[in-house]
């Protein structure tokens, strides 16, 4: 390893060749302040345009100030980080770009967790010197994600996250000087776009420029309606994160407070999406079988890999880029679906109300999922199966609303039937869960025999495509998994070429999977939150008494009561689902 | 995919242009150049297709052509008139040219005359600052153009 040696602050250091000056102060504990940079470690993310010139520093022998962000050390450097000349010239670039950004901040979406708010009050920024004109754009509102370009900085985090880390392409940089910003093609809205609602745009994001559509406010609506029985689903990541938006520890799992939460904020019944999620591995694991012994016993027609379709970003994606190959796909819908579906028959009827004096909110670590749930195939006589999906920052919002002491808030448990859950359904909140609980499932309905050890470490980790071959007592089932649609782009285009080897492929449009979803706490760029947030799902299935997704009672008994068996004719009607061809047309 | 409104042997031979790029996504600008050739200007559907062809996003193709001032996306003129706003020209006067022929043809920067004889744009020095200020009309150039030799210029076409 090349190394060189270089002063910051006095400080003598030694640092890996190509480490830019941003990082190397960052192992002296010197947090020089940036903005546009942003990098998540084995994530394939790093967008350092040195664009905004805020974490310039001064450089022994050089006549300008050098941006920290893409200069690399050098052999015998001295850099100063806090001179005078550096202050001076951080606030003037501060206020430059606040000169061109709305003084919105007490009604913002994004107050309290903006990175130019935070970057201004540690400059310390009180007068702008600079007045001038201010950019106006149209606004653009989507099903799941709004943009309001006028508070853009040109950061360009979105668009490297969606063109490299997505590889979905829908925004660049568009115009140049004053009119220029991040835009799709033509200046198309998002919903006429190649947009999959992943939100990492928005996970990204520094400003209020990219948000989710909020739903809060009818979610409040609907619980305030005295007509209405309010049911709400909890998604698994939902729980290892939300702890975040109230001062805990990354990696906190509130599962106990959080139901506690909802029941005070006036559900009628606090259900979890883990119950659905065991069901779809009812149902999923049931088509694996189906068609892994139709390919064993010669069928040349069946369609293999299967790939998981619970993710609706990812889902989008193949619609849009790989509608060929829109019968690959397991056709089970996704664990917010199903629930929405089984509330709305199975639930309903054992209360004894019609469909639609039922509201069934969703909460979500996911802004993809506002758009899932308004799909038109998922609702019956217009009304949907699901009412309204509100992400996990959302719930923190309604809960601050309500003036709850979160932390305070003592821990209590869902209600029966749809809040039971196993530790399979848990793991579904990362990436390489849904294929692990599926294959605790579909092991034991193949094999006929127990499975002693529930846990395949094979199939778990951060790295963005991984393989791994599980026995199935002589049989080797090879599986796939991608996270970050980048990654998932590789695997299909192996698919489409005729090359790839697997049975069974899980695929989840954002990186890490649900708990680094567009809906999550906000990360600001920080991959150990993500990590934490990992751990605290597999912690959660640990401790779980049934960790296999045809253990769960409530699921034998739906079963039993109701559906008949995986894969019947009412299942088929209620559970799963087609996809389209979505390949966009221009509409400008 | 748009409906391509362009006739299929303009297709192909983008398509020859693209490839004769290798198809690679680095060579957009010339293909774009090319495009543009071929065209006389470059509408969403063509943009689509060297979208496809080099493999490259559609809004990083429509980046390009918006932020080169060279690339347009509107039907150029019969004849297409260019005023240099380069530092030289301007300082000598071109922005009353550039005005004289806005009153003269009743269009702004970047509009095509409704017969579409005349089509009107600015840019940014064309390396013949000893001329200044100077206007372009097609391939001909015009050096030293003051405001009051717009009316006769345009006589000419």
């Amino acid at each position: 390893m090349d190394i060189v040696k270089l002063t910051i602050d006095d400080k003598t250091l030694v640092v890996e060749k190509g480490t830019t000056l941003l990082e190397a102060a960052k192992t002296i504990g010197i947090n020089i302040p940036s903005l546009c940079y942003m990098k998540l470690e084995d994530l394939n993310f790093e967008n350092k345009p040195g664009g905004c010139r805020v974490c310039v520093v001064e450089v022994e022998g050089r006549r300008n100030l050098a941006p920290a962000c893409k200069t690399v050390c050098e052999e015998g450097m001295k850099v100063q980080t806090h001179t005078v000349r550096v202050v001076n010239a951080r606030r003037t670039v501060m206020e430059l770009i606040l000169s061109d950004h709305p003084a919105e901040c007490l009604t913002c979406a994004k107050s309290g967790e903006c990175d130019l708010q935070s970057v201004a009050q540690k400059l310390g920024i009180r007068e702008i010197h600079y007045q001038g004109e201010q950019s106006h754009y149209k606004s653009d509102k989507s099903p799941a994600i709004i943009r309001d370009m006028d508070k853009c900085i040109m950061c360009r985090r979105c668009e490297t996250v969606c063109n490299e880390v997505q590889t979905v392409g829908v925004l660049s940089a568009i115009n140049r000087g004053f009119e220029a910003v991040v835009a799709p093609a033509f200046e198309m809205d998002l919903d006429h776009s190649t947009c999959t609602y992943c939100g990492q745009c928005v996970a990204v994001c520094p400003t209020g420029a990219l948000t989710e559509r909020d739903y809060t406010w009818k979610v409040i609506e609907a619980l305030v309606d005295p007509t209405k029985t309010v049911v709400v689903q909890t998604a698994p990541a939902v729980r290892a994160a939300l702890g975040e938006s109230f001062g805990m520890e990354p990696g906190t799992l509130v599962t106990g407070k959080m139901v506690t939460a909802l029941r005070k904020l006036g559900f009628d019944y606090v259900f979890d999406t883990d119950f659905a999620a065991d069901l779809t591995i009812m149902e999923e694991g049931a088509e694996i079988l189906d068609r892994l012994s139709k390919h064993l016993s010669g069928d040349k027609e069946v369609k293999l890999p299967i790939l998981t379709s619970c993710c609706p970003g990812w889902v989008n994606f193949l619609e849009h880029n790989f509608a060929d190959m829109k019968d690959i796909p397991s056709t089970a819908k996704s664990p917010q679906q199903m629930f929405g579906a089984i509330a709305k028959s199975y639930f309903a009827q054992k209360l004894g109300i019609k469909r639609e004096d039922m509201v069934v909110v969703s909460v979500m670590p996911c802004l993809a999922k506002k758009y899932e749930c308004t799909r038109e195939e998922f609702s019956v006589n217009g009304d949907p199966d699901v009412n309204m999906s509100i992400s996990t920052r959302e719930l923190a919002q309604l809960i601050r609303n309500a003036n709850l002491d979160f932390k305070q808030l003592a821990d209590e448990d869902f209600d029966n039937p749809m809040g039971a859950s196993t530790g399979a359904s848990v793991i579904f909140g990362t990436t390489g869960g849904v294929i692990e609980a599926a294959v605790r499932t579909a092991y034991e309905l193949y094999t006929k025999n127990e499975l002693k050890k529930v846990d395949f470490e094979e199939l778990r980790g951060m790295e963005g495509i991984r393989q791994a071959t599980v026995d199935f007592d002589g049989l080797p089932i090879n599986i796939g998994i991608a996270h970050g649609l980048g990654n998932a782009r590789k695997l299909l285009e192996d698919i489409k070429a005729g090359k790839s080897t697997f049975h069974a492929i899980e695929i989840m449009a954002c990186p890490g999977g649900c708990i680094g979803g567009g809906g999550q706490p906000y990360h600001h760029g920080n991959v150990e939150v993500l990590k934490k947030r990992q751990k605290a799902i597999y912690r959660e299935d640990a401790g779980k008494a049934i960790r296999k997704s045809h253990e769960n009672p409530f699921i034998i008994k739906l079963y039993e009561e109701f559906l008949g068996a995986p894969l019947s004719n009412l299942s088929h009607e209620l559970l799963h689902t087609h996809y389209f061809d979505r390949k966009k047309k221009i509409e400008i | 995919m748009a409906s391509v409104k362009i006739p299929d042997t303009k297709v192909e031979e983008l398509k020859a242009i693209c490839q004769k790029f290798r198809n690679d996504g680095s060579e957009l600008i010339n293909v774009l150049h090319g495009a543009q050739e071929l065209f006389g200007y470059l509408p969403p559907e063509v943009q689509e297709i060297v979208a496809d062809e080099l493999n490259v996003s559609l809004a990083h193709v429509y980046g390009v052509v918006t932020f080169y001032s060279f690339f347009s996306m509107l039907p150029k003129g019969k004849h297409p008139i260019s005023i240099c706003m380069g530092t030289a020209c301007y300082v000598r006067g071109a922005e009353k040219v550039l005005d004289e022929f806005k009153k003269l043809l009743k269009v702004k920067v970047g509009e095509t005359t409704p017969d579409g004889k005349y089509s009107l744009s600015c840019l940014r020095c064309v390396g013949a600052c000893g001329l200044a200020p100077v206007v372009t009309i097609g391939e001909r150039v015009y050096g030293r153009v003051a405001a009051g030799d717009v009316k006769k210029i345009l006589g000419e076409y």
